[in-house]
């Protein structure tokens, strides 16, 4: 039981006290999860709306696939990754293998298929009419699109939300194609996975602590925005 | 409404571009200008502001280095020194070999001679030297229920694993150096491995296998180091030691540059000979007698 306590105090040791390495972990992790959303957010949220809207041979086929792919494992992901990207494999000319960017990208594929399949579901939702009103009142194309993304815009910062909070708390890819090396690739969630193996129990617990703590802090301020779009309305 | 959508994108856009032009010179592993924006970074990056693109390698290490903290110490040391920069890789022995095999790393520090032996046969791996050892121990309850503590050899140690009915084996299950040790043990007690609810695999590195075995109330096999670092913590205590068959012998070596031209010889080969230095060897002799009244790992190189 002691431990518990012992990991909470340590979580509010390594906050107040400013440990440069728990600071540069957390930086580096808020880093790579908020490039790959924002990486994911424009692949997402443009191929969504395709999806959405335009009839094309083999559409459900495809829509399936994204749905699948929401709930694509990371390891799945992390195994891949690797394999594309070490010294052997097609892309290790760009030795880019047990670096932060590997991350990016691994969990950019992680979290685009979320994006896509809701920015698709919501695009869906919104009623066919209004879409032919919007035309009707002489909006051009990219003005339409601008209207109805504006409409649903509540769903797609869920999207945003779901994705970055899948990338974020992600651990299997991280460590497999990040290698966890120490002030270079290791992030939050690897770092407790090692720290519990190395029986620092309560230094595990701090790390976990902070990851949580600003997981939350970043949703909460996307929910924010969301709610406060909607009293505007 | 608007409004708050272009701040929103804007900010998006301002961590990206920060966060682009890090990742990207990250790949050239001169991190050094970038410590602009983060002042907890600078020290570690400091460090190796002489470091040309080049000046990196790639590790490829078992877990108990690690997770025993004995890497924590040499590689500062090393990088400190050389201005090379230490990629650790920390994975099961037999997945370390393997990225030695292909070319993967361009170091390797394992423990696993007759493993590492085929790969220095096969050329892939060169100047192959002797770095250190330790021992593995068996660890179990403090109740012993299989009654391990009274057994005066291996052999008894092993045959009592396979032929009990309750009690559970924790293994590694993970081809890593412990397991590769484990499985030659129950060879050399020439019985089979029990199967079914004795015998459970973890798939896992040391630590976490300590702390299965642990919460299980079982024993298992595990390197001295390891079992010294996570001993506080757990109600495991050793129940067989001193086996000349439980020696766990660590070497250093680098891969074979010929094998792909990724490969960094010269930061390897820097760091197989620091590895096997009298004064890096001192340290060796010296890490964990404060903490844990004991050596955790015993040098050898001449």
């Amino acid at each position: 039981m002691d431990y518990i306590v012992e990991g909470i105090l340590e979580a509010i040791r390594l906050l107040i006290t400013g440990d440069p390495e728990i600071y540069q972990i957390t930086w580096l992790t808020l880093k790579v999860s908020g490039i790959a959303t924002l990486i994911s957010l424009l692949i997402g949220v443009p191929s969504g709306l395709v999806l959405a809207w335009v009839q094309f041979p083999g559409r459900k086929i495809i829509m399936s696939i994204v749905n699948m792919a929401m709930g694509f494992p990371p390891v799945v992901v992390g195994l891949w990754v690797f394999i594309l990207l070490a010294r052997n494999g097609p892309l290790g000319f760009m030795e880019l293998l047990f670096t932060p960017t590997a991350i990016i990208i691994a969990q950019a594929i992680i979290a685009s298929p979320v994006i896509m399949g809701l920015t698709a579901a919501a695009m869906m939702s919104i009623d066919k009419e209004m879409r032919y009103q919007v035309k009707a009142l002489g909006a051009s194309k990219l003005q339409g699109i601008w209207l109805l993304l504006k409409e649903a815009r509540f769903s797609i910062l869920a999207a945003i939300i779901a994705g970055f909070g899948a990338v974020i708390s992600e651990v299997g890819a991280s460590m497999m194609v990040g290698g966890n090396i120490k002030g270079y690739t290791r992030v939050l969630t690897t770092a407790t996975v090692m720290e519990t193996s190395k029986g620092n129990t309560a230094l595990a617990i701090g790390i976990s602590v902070i990851l949580l703590t600003i997981t939350y802090l970043i949703t909460s301020g996307l929910t924010a925005l969301q709610q406060r779009g909607g009293q505007n309305r | 409404m608007k409004k708050i959508l272009y701040v929103f994108m804007l900010l998006l856009f301002a961590v990206g571009l920060v966060a682009c032009s890090d990742s990207d010179a990250q790949g050239s592993e001169n991190v050094s200008n970038e410590t602009q924006e983060n002042d907890a970074n600078s020290k570690e990056e400091n460090r190796n502001a002489n470091a040309s693109e080049d000046d990196f390698f790639i590790l490829a290490t078992t877990t108990s280095t690690q997770d025993s903290g004995l890497l924590d110490v040499l590689v500062p040391m090393f990088e400190e020194e050389t201005g090379y920069q230490v990629k650790t890789i920390a994975v099961g022995t037999g997945k370390a070999l393997d990225m030695g095999k292909n070319g993967e790393a361009d170091a390797l520090l394992t423990h696993a001679p007759a493993s590492e032996q085929e790969l220095v046969d096969g050329g892939q791996a060169i100047n192959y030297q002797l770095v250190m050892h330790n021992d593995f121990v068996i660890v179990g309850p403090k109740a012993d229920p299989l009654g391990i503590k009274e057994l005066d050899s291996l052999k008894d140690v092993f045959t009592t694993f396979a032929s009990s009915e309750e009690g559970i084996f924790v293994s590694r299950g993970d081809d890593s150096g412990t397991h590769k040790m484990e499985l030659s043990l129950w060879e050399l007690a020439g019985v089979e491995i029990p199967t079914g609810q004795t015998y459970q695999e973890t798939g896992s590195g040391m630590g976490d296998t300590l702390k299965v075995a642990d919460q299980k109330a079982g024993y298992t096999m595990t390197d001295r180091a390891t079992y010294l670092a996570l001993q506080s913590e757990m109600d495991l205590e050793i129940v067989f030691e001193g086996a000349d068959e439980l020696f766990n012998i660590y070497h250093v070596m680098q891969v074979n540059p010929e094998l792909n031209d990724k490969i960094k010889a010269e930061p390897a080969e820097t760091f197989v000979d620091f590895m096997i230095r009298e004064d890096v060897q001192e340290v060796i002799r010296e890490f964990g007698k404060e903490k844990y009244g004991q050596p955790l790992f015993f040098p050898d190189a001449n």
